[in-house]
Order: C-alpha cells, then sequence, then structure tokens
C-alpha cells in the first residue's frame, strides 16, 4: 500500500521487488496499523447516508491474524518458561527455575562467562560480522543495480537473477559448501595443486569461518532487496545536484545515497539480525555442532523435553533480538523516513 | 476389547459412512473410531511408522507391502525428535520404532501402550540378550546404563511400573541392538586402535568425533574416561553430578585443544564425515561404517579391548491405536520378527531381536560370516548389492557372542539428565 502514495520512480522499483519484502516484517504491519488509525477523520471515506466505518476495522483482520499467531504463541512460551518440569512433562507450577539455571554460576564465575554469556557472546559475534558483510556487499549489489544498470528491464532481469539460488532451499545452498571446503575439498586440492599449502587449510570448514560464509551467501539477498527498493527512489537529480556543486564520488555516497538509504538499510539489517541470532541450523551444520549459538542451547533443551528452559531461552534471545533492534530503529526513524 | 468389536450386524458402507461422518470430527481420520462396527476388509491396512531413517527400509516396506498387503508410510526423525513426537503428538503416529533408554521418559508419559506378549508369534524367542542381559548361553552381559531388561516389561496393561521380571507386557517388542565401538579409517591412521583412550590421542587432533546426542555422547566419553584409568564409575550409564562434572571436564579439555573436527547427529553426517575424510576415528553406528564402506572405502568398525556402548531398539504401538489399526500393528510385527527383516537387518551389521527365524531367511554361509564370526565363504553383499566383503574375510568384532558379550554398558537416560544436558550445553560453548 505504501507504493500508492509513492511518486511515480518507485513504479519501476515494485516492479522489481514487490512490496512483501516490507509487508512480511510485524514492524512494517505494525505501522500499517497505526497508520490507518491516524489518519485524519476527514479524509475518511464517507458512505453514501454520510456514515463511515471507522478506520480501525480495516486494520482488524490483520490485528486478529496477529495476536492469533503472533502475540498469543508468545504469551504461551512467556508463561510456559516460568512453569517447572520433569523428564517427560511440565508441571504447572510456578517457578523460576528456568531462568536461575540458564544464568547459574554466571555471577560466581565473574569476570570469566558463563554458558549463557559466552554463548550470547559467540551469538552476537557471529551476527555482527554476518551484518557488516551483507551490508557491505548487499550495498554494493544494489548500488550497481541502481545506478550502475540503465534499463529497468535489465534491473528486473538482474534482481530475478539474484533470486535464482532461492529455487533450492536453504539446506541444500549450506550443505553444498562442504565438499567445496572439507579437507580433501575442490579448495584445498587447488591451493595445494598450486603450491599455496603443503598440508590441507583445516579453517575452511566447520568453523567461525564457513559459518559466516554460509550465512553471508544465505542472507545478503535480505539485504539486497530493501537497500535496492530505496536506493532506485533516489531522485537522480540530486546526485547531479552533487555532482554540479562539485562533491567527489565518495562525498555523494557518504552525504546523499547513504542517508537517503538508510530506511532500506535498517529494515535489510533487521532481517539478517533476527535471523542470525536465531538460526542454529547453519551454525550447527557449518560449524560442526561444535558452536554454540542462543538457538543451539534451545535445541538441546527441546530435544531433552526441557520446554520450560527452552521456552526461557527464547524468552531471553527474543530480549536480546528486540535490544539490538530497538538500538538500530534509534539510529533511523523507519516510520518517518517511510 | 478390540477383538470384542467385530461387526456382527453387516452394515452397508453407505450406512457405515454416514456413521463415520458423525464422529469424523473426533477421530478425524486417525482410524481410531472405536464402538464402531467396521468393515475392515475395505479399509486399507496402513501403518503410519515413526522412527530414525536408520530402521527405515525401502526394501522393508516393499516386502512388508508383498507378504501381509500393509503400507508402511516412514515418518522419520531423529533420535530426540522420535521421543519428542511421541510424548507430544501421540496421534500422529500408529507404531514407533524407537529406543529402550528414552522408555524412562516415554512410559510415565503413558503415551504408549503396552505390548501384550500373548499377540507376539515369538515372544518366547526374542533374544534373551534384551530381556534377561544374557547370551543365549547363559553368559551374563554388562547391564550398567538403561540395560533393556530393565525397562521391556510392565507389571499390567495400564501400569507404568516397570516390572522386574519377564512379563507377558512389553513396552518394547525390539527389533535391532547393536554394541556400537569407534569406526576408523585404517588407510589414514598408522596407529593401532584398541582402546577407547585412542579417541583423544593428540595423533588424532582434529580429526576425531563424537556425538552431539548428550545421553549417547557422554557415554562414549565415560568409555574414554575409564580407558585412560582416571576414574571407574559404578554405573556409567547413571552418573552422579560430580562425576558428570568430571566427564565434561575431560570433554571440554580435548575441544580446547582442538581435538575434535565435528560432531554429529544423524546417520547420514557420521558417514559423510568419514568417507570424506574429515574425521578418521569417531563414534559410529555399525550401518554407517557399511555404508562407508559400500562406497569402497576401507572403514573398521573397530573393537576396543573396553567392550562395547550397546543400544537396542524396539516397536511401541501408540496409545491412540485401536481396533482393525492394532491388528494391523500386531501383523505387522510379528511379520517383522518372522525372519526376513531379522536376515535383512542381520546383513547390515545389527542383529536381530528373533535369531532363529533370522537364521532360517539366511544363507549358511552369511549367517556364518555374521554371526558365528568365521572367514566368508563368498563374497559379502550389502542388501543392496554392494561388496562388502571379499571372501576369506571375519567381520569386525568376531561372532555375535564376542560382541554382544562385551557390552560394558547401554545407552541411558540418567537420573541426573538434566543437569547433564546443561552441562553437555556449557560443553559446545567452551
Amino acid at each position: 500500500m505504501t507504493d500508492l502514495a509513492r511518486p511515480s520512480s518507485a513504479g519501476a522499483a515494485s516492479a522489481a521487488c514487490p512490496p512483501p519484502a516490507l509487508g512480511g516484517a510485524p514492524a512494517a504491519t505494525a505501522l500499517a496499523a497505526t497508520d490507518a488509525a491516524a489518519a485524519p477523520r476527514a479524509a475518511r471515506p464517507r458512505g453514501r447516508h454520510g456514515w463511515a466505518p471507522p478506520a480501525w476495522l480495516q486494520a482488524l483482520p490483520m490485528g486478529l491474524v496477529f495476536a492469533l499467531f503472533f502475540v498469543l504463541p508468545l504469551a504461551l512460551v512467556a508463561v510456559v518458561s516460568l512453569m517447572d518440569y520433569n523428564d517427560y512433562e511440565i508441571v504447572p507450577s510456578f517457578t523460576l527455575r528456568s531462568y536461575t539455571e540458564t544464568f547459574e554460576g554466571c555471577y560466581d564465575q565473574l569476570p570469566g562467562l558463563c554458558t549463557i554469556l559466552k554463548t550470547y557472546w559467540t551469538t552476537v559475534e557471529l551476527c555482527f560480522t554476518v551484518w557488516l558483510l551483507t551490508l557491505v556487499i548487499g550495498f554494493t549489489i544494489s548500488y550497481f543495480l541502481a545506478f550502475h544498470v540503465r534499463t529497468v528491464l535489465m534491473q528486473t532481469v538482474l534482481a530475478l537473477l539474484c533470486t535464482v539460488p532461492f529455487w533450492t532451499s536453504n539446506v541444500i545452498r549450506m550443505i553444498s559448501w562442504i565438499p567445496l571446503l572439507g579437507r580433501n575439498g575442490l579448495v584445498n586440492q587447488a591451493l595445494i595443486g598450486a603450491g599455496v599449502v603443503d598440508v590441507p587449510v583445516e579453517w575452511l570448514l566447520y568453523s567461525k569461518f564457513s559459518v559466516v560464509l554460509a550465512f553471508v551467501h544465505l542472507f545478503t539477498f535480505f539485504m539486497v532487496i530493501p537497500i535496492f527498493n530505496s536506493m532506485v527512489r533516489i531522485d537522480k537529480r540530486l546526485i547531479e545536484a552533487a555532482y554540479d556543486a562539485g562533491a567527489s564520488g565518495w562525498q555523494t555516497l557518504w552525504n546523499v545515497v547513504i542517508p537517503l538509504c538508510r530506511p532500506g538499510i535498517v529494515i535489510g539489517s533487521i532481517f539478517v539480525v533476527t535471523i542470525v541470532m536465531g538460526d542454529f541450523v547453519t551454525v550447527g551444520v557449518m560449524g560442526g555442532q561444535q558452536i554454540a549459538s542462543a538457538g543451539k542451547i534451545i535445541e538441546t533443551r527441546l530435544n531433552a523435553l526441557q520446554f520450560p528452559p527452552a521456552a526461557a531461552n527464547a524468552v531471553i534471545l527474543l530480549a536480546a533480538t528486540l535490544l539490538i533492534i530497538t538500538a538500530l530503529t534509534k539510529v533511523v526513524d523507519i516510520r518517518k523516513e517511510l | 476389547m478390540t477383538q470384542d468389536i467385530r461387526p456382527t450386524v453387516k452394515l452397508s458402507r453407505r450406512t457405515l459412512l454416514r456413521g463415520s461422518a458423525a464422529v469424523a470430527g473426533v477421530a478425524a481420520g486417525s482410524g481410531a473410531i472405536t464402538g464402531f462396527p467396521a468393515v475392515w476388509s475395505a479399509e486399507p491396512k496402513v501403518l503410519r511408522y515413526l522412527g530414525t531413517a536408520v530402521n527405515q527400509s525401502a526394501d522393508i516396506a516393499k516386502k512388508v507391502k508383498e507378504d501381509t498387503g500393509i503400507t508402511i508410510e516412514y515418518v522419520a526423525v531423529t533420535t530426540d525428535d522420535v521421543t519428542k513426537r511421541v510424548i507430544t503428538q501421540p496421534n500422529s503416529y500408529d507404531i514407533v520404532d524407537t529406543e529402550y533408554f528414552s522408555l524412562k521418559k516415554l512410559v510415565p508419559a503413558g503415551n504408549l501402550k503396552a505390548m501384550n506378549g500373548k499377540r507376539i508369534k515369538e515372544y518366547g524367542n526374542i533374544t534373551p540378550v534384551i530381556t534377561k542381559c544374557e547370551l543365549p548361553d547363559g553368559q551374563k552381559i554388562g547391564d550398567q546404563g538403561t540395560a533393556p531388561k530393565k525397562v521391556m516389561f510392565l507389571e499390567g496393561e495400564k501400569s507404568t511400573k516397570f516390572a522386574p521380571e519377564v512379563t507377558e507386557w512389553a513396552t518394547l517388542i525390539p527389533t535391532v541392538y547393536n554394541a556400537d565401538t569407534l569406526g576408523i579409517r585404517p588407510d589414514l591412521i598408522k596407529t593401532k586402535v584398541d582402546s577407547w583412550a585412542q579417541l583423544l590421542n593428540p595423533e588424532f587432533k582434529g580429526k576425531a568425533a563424537i556425538l552431539n546426542i548428550p545421553s549417547i555422547g557422554i557415554m562414549d566419553a565415560a568409555m574414554v574416561v575409564e580407558a585412560t584409568g582416571q576414574y571407574k564409575y559404578p554405573d556409567k550409564g547413571n552418573m552422579t553430578k560430580p562425576e558428570i562434572d568430571m566427564t565434561m571436564k575431560v570433554l571440554t579439555e580435548a575441544k580446547k585443544n582442538g581435538q575434535f573436527r565435528a560432531f554429529w547427529k544423524d546417520f547420514n553426517e557420521s558417514v559423510n564425515l568419514m568417507a570424506s575424510g574429515e574425521t578418521v576415528i569417531q563414534s559410529m553406528w555399525s550401518p554407517a561404517v557399511t555404508a562407508v564402506k559400500s562406497k569402497g572405502i576401507p572403514c573398521v568398525f573397530q573393537p576396543l579391548k573396553e567392550g562395547y556402548r550397546s543400544w537396542a531398539s524396539g516397536f511401541a504401538v501408540s496409545k491412540g491405536v485401536t481396533g482393525m489399526k492394532e491388528d494391523v500393528a500386531y501383523e505387522f510385527v510379528n511379520w517383522f520378527l518372522s525372519g526376513w527383516a531379522g536376515a535383512y537387518l542381520n546383513r547390515q551389521g545389527y542383529y536381530s531381536a528373533v535369531l532363529p527365524t533370522a537364521k532360517a531367511a539366511m544363507e549358511p554361509y552369511e549367517w556364518a560370516y555374521w554371526m558365528e564370526g568365521k572367514p566368508a565363504e563368498k563374497d559379502i553383499h550389502a542388501p543392496d548389492g554392494t561388496l562388502l566383503d571379499k571372501a576369506g574375510n571375519v567381520r569386525d568384532g568376531g561372532s555375535f557372542d564376542d560382541r554382544m558379550g562385551k557390552v560394558a554398558c547401554w545407552n541411558a537416560i540418567m537420573d541426573e539428565n538434566d543437569y547433564m544436558v546443561r552441562k553437555w550445553n556449557e560443553f559446545i560453548a567452551a
């Protein structure tokens, strides 16, 4: 719906990358709801008899879906996290056990890090590296698409080309790295064949490197689309003006393009951060199950049928992710920018 | 119970359909339409079979369809997920193939139905390895951990209490069991491997692996700790908190020193690690070794002097299964024990639950190779036809008695399971 309010230049963008890229995020949904509610009363469409349905009716269906499939399960998770448990069932009595055990020893071990803090440290570290790399690569690709590709047709074709890898599953794209990076993999064979190394390089696979590589490979596209989306809407005359005013290429990039791309950057960042924070499959497969991540703790707990501590860890993860996202949105007021 | 509701009045299919529609909201396609006369012959015989991919073979499904007309719908998940599904979604399967060590969780949860021994033809012939923890010749074998005999029998049909002796109510009807050890790549290893301690040998730094299933991984670690002489556990399968701490410390140190290449979670991962040479020594399952071998890569399921870590799995029926479904389930279990499937499993390096029927279904030379530890008279082929061993070779670990007789402990769920899982997370984070 945002496209309707856009100048015509947005048409090209929406052809290449349809709004669902934005609409899928709960944040965007919430925005839609508030937008509708905030619409000035006078602007309300009036029926023949002068009666106008209240604006919130429009938001109601989405609100209901949202409440039923998002708020309610989330509330349940929070409730379960406060319950007691044994080997095979959740005991319906209130306890903080899941939380206290999760943070067990965190105080005693200072300045050393306890399990949960160590895990979050690794997770955030991974998250930051992936975010930085996807941002730089995603921005570069978008820049190329938006400013170097002249025709809208070509832009569309190239953007579609970016989606080709998504025709196979995430897991397959991830696993296909393994024969490439392994001890006897193609990369090592090439390196040894070229005489660069004598013994196979071990850190290529089952290491933080391979995890980051897979993440970047899998999720750069989530950066490309929102950034491209905001970049293609930049009025080209602004760039001409910067050029005329004598700005260098870098100055234009830094002072004109990047500020105008901020909403795209933040939205892409939210995608990447939320995915990487919660992921345990990629970390597991590419890290050889040896690297801890917040998702991994939840998985182990779930597998041991310990639902309350799993729920408690989910709540903690959610809080941590929300914290990062709040920080991101503090940098840019997405509502205003959109 | 179920037999009592056989139709006494012949109903037309239309009447039945109308009746079914009325209860469809309640019974929702589960086939569990109790208290209703059912026209059984009209219904296809289908069983939803929940288990790990290891035991689910298309060959078995094909053969059982030929022999009995039962269609098996496999639901393949990981070991942990089997337990999770049994407890949280008892209506999503009819028959489950799970391990004995999970029973400490599954039985008190009350989602499984005890199997009635009277309806199992070969009930009396089930190997004493499972029922009594002894070899057919009476020799006792190690029963540390959750040995099947401790959890196989219930006091009554509805009971959730394990019976110490053989009763007619079984929690699981055994299908396969094995004695696990380390798999090695003899072509990539120079040292002689004959002890669990070799798993932590610095020579294999960055080339070793264990399972990332805490309750099994910690047992392997315990075998290593005992092998290095650091500690002797009263019961490896039921450690105290200090014992868990100590065991995890040994593992953690090894991990920090870069001993492990990776941890694996399912069968295929372990095959890939070994086949690609990422690891040269790791905990493995026998058919995984077979799978590596059938790729033409040398791999040995190496017998170790401290003995084996054993496991067993079997069939149980979901509590929601009644009537015709239940009869089909028993028919399937009876078929499974009747020989063909047993022989099929034996040829993969597993052991079948009823040995005499499996023996009858195997060629004498196959039986001699797989079960008696004799040199192969002819080339040994896997069920899919690939060559496993050339004539004249002997199976790893020798005969059935040699191997099962050296079982040191069984896969287990400890009393301190919750604590152990927390420590495992700490280990992964280390």
